[in-house]
């Protein structure tokens, strides 16, 4: 007795020396075994499990719709986009590709989607649009932004919204046109004055692959400029002009139809990745709850059947106590 | 050995002049292009340059020194491209300035187009659309770029439809007020006419 109570004394003093966490070794003490649950105890709710996989088993219905409905959109999209896709190469194939160009005003037009649930594709861009900005920024230097879609409007207006100089979404409220994207640029060119526009876009490669692409767009001034300055606009001199009176009102007039042009491309190209993109997160999702629901199940048999064998022992040795 | 020598001089010269006839042939988009790049890793390492446009296009041929015997002409609009790299004898683009032919060789010209028939001519084959307005491109190496935002086969166009349309924007265009209904109602008599010239002529 004695003997016992100096072990008990002892080892009180001696537990905050022996080990870190004092009441995990006096619990360890008192209860001598403690295991994982799964072994034959049979106080887990089979009822916790069993409301887990039904949540599970929703949420997974709900992501294999949405994968369907994307799947869908994205077959239409799809051929609309590759059949835009002539529209800009002839603008490129004249007025040169000018990633480089040093203006002074720089828009930079960032396309994204209104809707989440889609992927990386909303932050790449913009992402990609604050790239541009630091690029494009100096002394003398303007950088605005003009944003279309929910979804980098929300990443943007945090920290650049001084710089927001126009915002426009629901675009996808009704399907894409011409017609729309035209309106669209128009009220960009009415409202936001630019030395060069650089539109920001994902461009659908295939259903996993989105390339971030910026495209840009000369005001007529700044090719005017260039083209007098040779480079890679040099050859543009070389063109003969017909229709209005002067060189200015035609490159005017060419200039914003390759932004409606460039923009209808832009955001067919983006609404497409954004489907894609959609596709295969909710695919992937699909996948990791049917793993979970796996993994549920064999929890909840294993406890089920756990349970019956301690029932059926208790019985067995009930019995066979009685008898004895 | 030597045997072969000059047969190896010689078709390596011939091979060199055939890939770049001129020194100054270099192409330019690279020069830039890497610019970008650069400029690009330098300011944001972290993050790849993103891709520009002539990343997704074929490059155009340079100018050959003689004419070829065909036209090359994209078509394109919004929702297909009619002809993508076809070639033809001859088009003829409805200019704001006038008709315009154009064969192979052609001046280097931008246009703008104005409501009319465009027919591409391949052989004896004419196939005619009416296109509503947009811009063509005519470069140095005999290629021709066309795109419109509307168009369609001249053989599609329902001749009463038109006639009614003409009616009705010429009514709309003597009655019209202010100055954005009369500009609207002749840009629909002069689509109209051309149609109806079109279709008639």
């Amino acid at each position: 007795m004695a003997m016992a109570a100096l072990r008990r004394e002892g080892r009180r003093f001696a537990t905050p020396l022996i080990s870190p966490n004092p009441t995990n070794a006096l619990r360890s003490s008192l209860i001598p075994s403690q295991e994982p649950v799964s072994s034959g105890v049979r106080c887990i709710s089979t009822q916790v499990v069993r409301n887990r996989m039904k949540s599970v088993k929703n949420i997974q219905k709900i992501t294999k719709a949405m994968k369907m409905v994307a799947a869908s959109k994205l077959r239409a999209i799809q051929t609309k986009t590759e059949n835009s896709r002539g529209l800009w190469q002839p603008f490129t194939a004249l007025l040169g590709d000018t990633p480089s160009v040093d203006v002074k005003k720089n828009v930079i037009v960032t396309i994204s989607s209104d809707k989440g649930l889609c992927g990386g594709i909303n932050s790449t861009s913009v992402k990609i649009s604050r790239a541009i900005h630091k690029l494009n920024s100096g002394p003398e230097k303007e950088n605005k932004y003009v944003v279309l879609g929910e979804k980098a409007k929300a990443q943007l207006l945090r920290d650049s919204k001084k710089d927001i100089e126009l915002i426009m979404t629901e675009l996808q409220k009704n399907p894409l046109n011409y017609t729309q994207v035209s309106v669209i640029a128009d009220d960009i060119l009415k409202n936001v004055e630019f030395d060069a526009l650089r539109i920001v876009y994902n461009k659908f490669q295939s259903v996993v692959a989105f390339l971030p692409t910026m495209s840009t767009v000369l005001s007529p001034e700044v090719v005017e400029r260039e083209a007098e300055a040779g480079g890679k606009l040099g050859e543009l001199d070389s063109y003969e002009v017909e229709g209005a009176e002067t060189k200015a009102e035609v490159l005017q007039n060419l200039a914003e139809f390759q932004f409606s042009c460039v923009m209808f491309n832009a955001v067919l190209e983006n609404a497409c990745s954004e489907q894609g993109a959609r596709m295969s997160a909710m695919d992937s999702s699909s996948r990791n709850a049917g793993d979970m629901l796996d993994r549920l199940t064999l929890t909840y048999n294993r406890t089920r059947q756990a349970s019956i064998t301690t029932e059926l022992i208790e019985i067995i040795s009930g019995a066979s106590a009685l008898e004895g | 050995m030597f045997r072969h020598g000059s047969r190896f001089l010689t078709r390596a010269t011939t091979t060199m002049k055939w890939r770049r006839p001129f020194s100054t042939d270099l192409p330019a988009e690279s020069v830039a292009d890497s610019n970008f790049i650069e400029a690009w890793r330098k300011v944001v390492p972290n993050v790849e340059p993103p891709k520009t446009p002539s990343a997704f296009m074929a490059a155009r041929p340079a100018t050959p020194s003689s004419i070829p015997s065909k036209l090359t002409v994209n078509f394109v609009l919004p929702y297909s491209s009619e002809l993508s790299g076809k070639e033809v004898d001859m088009v003829i683009i409805p200019a704001t300035t006038g008709q315009m032919g154009v064969l192979p060789g052609h001046v280097a010209t931008i246009a703008e187009l104005k409501p009319g028939v465009l027919s591409v001519h391949e052989g004896n084959d004419v196939t005619k659309y009416f296109v509503s307005g947009g811009f063509a491109f005519v470069h140095a190496n005999s290629f021709a770029d066309i795109i419109a935002v509307e168009a369609v086969p001249l053989d599609r166009i329902d001749a009463n439809l038109v006639q009614k349309g003409l009616a009705e924007f010429t009514q709309k265009l003597g009655t019209a007020s202010t100055d954005v209904e009369k500009a609207e109602a002749q840009i629909g008599v002069d689509v109209h006419s051309a149609l109806n010239a079109a279709l008639t002529g």
